[in-house]
């Protein structure tokens, strides 16, 4: 829990992750390539104070993450988000074994989600159910863009992906976290594009879609196709560190979710170990939407306790104290929110 | 009698090389890759040898991560390779995508001259001309946000869904950008030529102009935002080529971003 002038504020960081980028474990010059682009990001958007060396960037086990995810008690959950990579990293890139016994000895703390592929088929489908009883998992992280041999990239429309969507549904698993990356089969189209999720969420309406990185670079995809479906969310995994470096741009993103998809469905995200939950909690709660930019009503501190943890408890079933919670908004579950809120004049 | 001499094409230097570069724009950003320093090198060899047809000029791009999408940076290579094959006076061109994730594949098939489809093989289906257009109509979105906000900073009071081309201030350069964009998507120029319009043409109904407005808000925060972050990782990821970047143009000042260190 996180307190400042005299509110409580309920944490959940909803995208963490064990990884292994260290030499030892890369499968091939990829394997370098992509932990390099997370410490560019890491090196770009932190504040001096908060950025690490890269040896230290490449791994950091599971008591270090304990104590940078929990530091000073400011988070109360974290729910592991991971991504195989298994063509660039020998034992994958998340730690699955690792995380998830972190996970089975701070139950009230962590919540491991696991990961599935449609291009493992019929073999990935049984895998699934076996996982889903092991880890007891109530969400997935899939990426788009893992490469499997011959291919580089899915869609949630693949008929082989709504099987496993089927799967899910049937197993309990009802929080789909998804990641676009920037391959995709064909490579006529563009990766990033999230219409797939809009399909998905159309079909299985009765599963929870979190869209990563709120849709970025394709916000403006995001906020069009989640404002037309209910059960499509927002996770602000690597939009929130934009709130140092770049705190006007942080306002418009907060603005236009707000005003796309409203209070309830945007999830706190630090993505560690690309950044560390304590300083973005920290900077996120003193945030405020400018006074010049009047397009955008302020950020009322009952959106920031939704935003920062209620909404994800919400989604897993996280015991939350009563006198922590804040009432739904009465909102329109599609179509813009306060838009008579919308000033055209301004920027 | 006096012999006289074929003229001779004007030597191509490392300027018209940048220029002709200049003409090759990041679909994603709306700029061109001159401007935001994906040029990493440009070398042009004019020493004589037993060809005389021109000079061979060896061109170096980067983007700013290894995992930038791949193809975006075929788009951004072949047009590089297309745009300095074009000067008279060159006779053969390298270009090459350095440090990313696909670049042998790019560069070995844009060596061999196999094109999209040849290059990337059964991830191609067909050409990558739809995804240019998607992003052509997006950087019309955006100039057409940019255009009629900055006319709004003038006059809050101003019918959005009524407006025109010739209501735009001319000496504007936000109204000058969306020009360019129009006639990019194959719109209409004459000044009684509704602003508010999709790039194939279709209109808001007129109670819909502001939500239309803000749907292309949206656009523009995302394009103007991966730019921003494009050119800060350049930066981080190769020291020092901030001098290669130039300023974002004055007809897109919508997101006076600060940025701290």
């Amino acid at each position: 829990m996180y307190s400042k002038d005299g509110e409580q504020y309920h944490v959940v960081d909803a995208h963490i992750a064990l990884w292994d980028a260290r030499p030892e474990n890369q499968r091939n010059v990829h394997g370098k390539q992509f932990i390099d682009c997370f410490y560019d990001y890491h090196r770009n958007l932190s504040p001096e104070s908060e950025t690490w060396g890269y040896e230290e960037y490449l791994y950091q086990g599971g008591e270090r993450l304990m104590r940078d995810v929990f530091v000073d008690g400011i988070v109360d959950h974290a729910i592991f988000q991971p991504a195989r990579l298994a063509e660039f990293y020998h034992r994958g890139f998340g730690q699955t074994e690792e995380a998830f016994a972190l996970a089975q000895a701070h139950p009230d703390k962590l919540t491991y989600n696991h990961y599935w592929d449609p291009r493992d088929g019929e073999n990935g489908l049984e895998k699934l159910r076996e996982n889903a009883e092991r880890m007891h998992l109530k969400g997935v992280k899939l990426y788009t863009a893992d490469w499997h041999g011959e291919s580089r990239g899915w869609k949630l429309t693949d008929p082989m992906a709504y099987r496993y969507f089927e799967a899910c549904r049937e197993l309990g698993i009802r929080n789909i976290h998804i990641h676009k990356g920037p391959t995709i089969r064909p490579l006529d189209r563009d990766a990033f594009d999230v219409a797939d999720v809009d399909h998905a969420a159309t079909d299985f309406t009765d599963l929870n879609f979190v869209v990563e990185h709120v849709g970025l670079p394709r916000l403006e995809d995001f906020c069009w196709i989640a404002t037309q479906e209910p059960n499509v969310y927002g996770g602000l995994a690597v939009a929130m560190p934009f709130i140092h470096t770049r705190p006007r741009y942080f306002a418009q993103i907060m603005g236009e979710l707000l005003y796309w998809i409203g209070e309830d469905r945007i999830l706190f995200s630090s993505d560690y170990a690309l950044w560390t939950p304590k300083w973005l909690v920290e900077r996120f709660v003193d945030f405020q939407i400018p006074e010049d930019m009047t397009e955008y009503s302020p950020i009322t501190t009952a959106q920031k306790k939704k935003v920062l943890g209620l909404n994800a408890a919400r989604l897993y079933d996280l015991p939350v104290p009563e006198h922590l919670q804040v009432a739904e908004a009465d909102e329109t579950p599609t179509g813009p929110r306060e838009p008579a809120a919308a000033d055209l004049a301004s920027v | 009698m006096t012999a006289v001499l074929p003229a001779r094409a004007a030597r191509v230097d490392e300027a018209a090389v940048r220029a002709a570069l200049g003409t090759v724009v990041d679909p994603e950003l709306d700029e061109p890759i001159t401007d935001v320093g994906f040029v990493r090198s440009v070398a042009v060899d004019d020493t004589d040898d037993d060809t005389d047809d021109g000079v061979r000029v060896e061109v170096h791009l980067r983007l700013p991560t290894s995992f930038c999408a791949p193809n975006f940076a075929w788009l951004m290579v072949s047009d590089a390779h297309d745009a300095v094959s074009g000067l008279p006076g060159v006779a053969r061109v390298v270009v090459e995508l350095d440090d990313h994730h696909d670049s042998e594949l790019i560069n070995r098939g844009l060596a061999a001259g196999l094109g999209y489809r040849g290059t990337f093989g059964h991830e191609a289906e067909q050409s990558l001309d739809e995804l240019r257009a998607t992003f052509t109509r997006k950087a019309h979105t955006a100039a057409m946000e940019r255009a009629v906000t900055a006319l709004l900073r003038l006059d809050p009071a101003v019918d959005v869904a009524a407006l025109t081309l010739g209501d735009l201030p001319a000496g504007e350069p936000t109204t000058g950008a969306l020009l360019r964009r129009r006639a990019a998507v194959g719109l209409p120029l004459d000044p009684a030529s509704p602003v508010l319009v999709e790039a194939d043409g279709t209109r808001p109904a007129g109670d819909a102009a502001a939500h239309f407005l803000r749907r292309a808000r949206s656009v523009r925060i995302s394009v103007d935002g991966n730019a921003h972050f494009c050119r800060g990782l350049l930066t981080t990821r190769y020291p020092g080529s901030e001098a290669d970047q130039t300023p974002r143009p004055e007809d897109r000042p919508l997101l006076p971003l600060e940025v701290r260190s």
